[in-house]
């Protein structure tokens, strides 16, 4: 009972991280204004950009092989509290995965999540505009193809 | 072997100036923006990053803007900032079936479940050049559709497998010793792992060569196109301080499935085999090539004879790696005076014997 609760804790904790990830640099940064308590963190360690190698799978299902690496952001925070927020963001922007760092250690807060939560509400509702309007467009290139039968000649 | 020269330093500096000058162009222009090239030469960058074995659209653009658009410097560059940054670990391996598609097809069934979606694509489009675009006329805003609600694609090659008529993958069990070129040279024979990790970052003209060349009947492998699939996947890192792995954003990824005839024993019924392509960005001919060259690098494994350049792991994967490639080949412009000097002898004091050797005869 207790692991699944621990589970779906992480599993909450991890779309919030995700969503950071999605959101662009200036959303993550409005969302903090509506939490004062993030001022007063200090960096664990600073940002820092850095690579992680992307894996595939054989036949996109078997065994791992090394694709290519990306470049990450990587940052980590601590609260007043104590709580630890970490963050590590595809591609160099060390601005945001901070404040994305600042988010999690806040979300992770009981004072605060619900405020965390609902300031996610729009970055959300604009991310799933988006996914369902390329679902829609992508959608329209389904294709039907018929088979000719060829002549008797 | 080339020498080590001094001097130079001023000419050297104002060859550079040149080249910034000429990358600018007409001043009467506007200057390009990298996000310009990311945002509307999206080929370029995917190329870029996937054979600069870098996934990084900004970084992949800027490079390319930097080195006029010669992609094979841009990957270079790509290439030499990676070494100039710490590596914070292994991302978790990615299974292509959670990918939200922009585009499917097969070639291999008309009616697959889940469709076929054709995407953007370049297929079908005439190739006539389009003077539009040049008077920039803005695009009709694509149509609309209804997606299926939460379908699970299901891959091809999972429906051919489920009747035992494809070979099996190889087991995901084994991913604690993934293969990493980047870490350890290259020796041979290569595991499949470091063959595709090779092929990824390879060059596309060059195994789109060999994998042409298998078509052509050296190492044929009588390939269909089972699936090939591009879309957005979800990536994450088991970052340790964190204790789960952490979502790090979505990348977009081409992949293929090739289905290739036939292995089998007296033990074993025929079956289908595979050959396994996956690449950054959107890029199907790379995709493609790997798969098919994939395949053809299975040869030894597959009870197959070795006797086409595409079946040579030593050939092709010790050349597919346009950056080393063009190390070497370039280094040849780099001074050689000394051995040049030395060669220069040689054949002069050789025409001097074969002039002495030729009176001697006419002599006699």
């Amino acid at each position: 009972m207790l692991g699944s609760e621990v589970n779906s804790e992480t599993e909450a904790r991890r779309a919030v991280m995700g969503l950071c990830a999605a959101a662009t640099g200036d959303e993550v940064g409005i969302l903090l204004k509506a939490l004062p308590e993030s001022g007063a963190a200090i960096d664990l360690r600073p940002p820092k950009v850095g690579l992680i190698m992307l894996r595939g799978r054989m036949g996109g299902e078997g065994a791992a092989f090394n694709l290519g690496e990306a470049t990450v952001a990587r940052a980590s925070v601590q609260l007043s509290s104590g709580t630890v927020g970490f963050a590590y963001h595809l591609g160099r922007d060390l601005v945001k995965a901070r404040r994305a760092a600042l988010v999690d250690a806040l979300w992770q807060e009981e004072a605060t999540r619900e405020r965390v939560e609902t300031a996610l509400i729009p970055i959300r509702r604009r991310l799933s505009a988006i996914a369902a309007l390329q679902a829609r467009q992508t959608a329209a290139t389904r294709v039907e193809f018929f088979t000719m039968i060829r002549g008797d000649n | 072997m080339y020498v080590a020269v001094k001097g130079g330093e001023r000419a050297i500096a104002n060859a550079h100036e040149l080249l910034a000058h000429q990358r600018r162009g007409d001043a009467s222009v506007p200057e390009i923006a990298p996000e310009q090239i990311e945002g509307q030469l999206q080929r370029s960058v995917d190329r870029v990053m996937t054979e600069g074995s870098l996934y990084d659209p900004a970084l992949a653009a800027l490079a390319i803007k930097q080195a006029q658009g010669d992609l094979i410097e841009a990957i270079f560059l790509i290439r030499a900032f990676r070494t100039t940054v710490e590596r914070f670990g292994y991302a978790v391996p990615t299974e292509t079936v959670a990918m939200t598609i922009v585009r499917r097809v097969s070639a291999t069934f008309k009616d697959l479940p889940g469709g076929q979606i054709l995407g953007p694509t370049f297929d079908y489009t005439h190739r006539l050049i389009d003077f539009m675009l040049a008077a920039g006329v803005e695009p009709a805003p694509p149509a609309e559709g209804q997606p299926v609600a939460d379908e699970r694609v299901v891959p091809l090659t999972e429906l051919l497998d489920q009747d035992g008529l494809i070979e099996a993958v190889p087991s995901a069990d084994t991913d604690d010793e993934v293969g990493d070129l980047t870490r350890d040279p290259l020796d041979f024979p290569a595991a499949r792992d470091l063959r595709l990790q090779a092929l990824a970052r390879g060059d596309e003209g060059f195994l789109l060569g060999l994998a042409y060349s298998t078509q052509r009947g050296y190492g044929r492998t009588h390939p269909f196109v089972g699936e090939i699939r591009i879309g957005e996947i979800d990536v994450a890192f088991e970052a340790e301080e964190v204790g789960f792995a952490v979502p790090l954003g979505r990348v977009m990824l081409t992949e293929c499935q090739m289905i290739n005839q036939f292995a089998g024993s007296a033990t074993q019924p025929p079956q289908f085999t595979r050959g396994y392509g996956l690449v950054f960005g959107q890029s199907e001919r790379k995709a493609m090539s790997m798969a098919l060259i994939d395949r053809a690098l299975r040869a030894d494994e597959l009870g197959e004879e070795r006797q086409a350049p595409a079946q040579d792991e030593e050939f092709v994967l010790a050349h597919c790696d346009n950056v080393q490639a063009t190390g070497f080949v370039e280094h040849l412009k780099l001074p050689h005076y000394v051995d040049f000097q030395a060669e220069l002898d040689l054949v002069r004091r050789m025409r001097q014997e074969h002039t002495v050797g030729s009176s001697e005869e006419a002599a006699e």
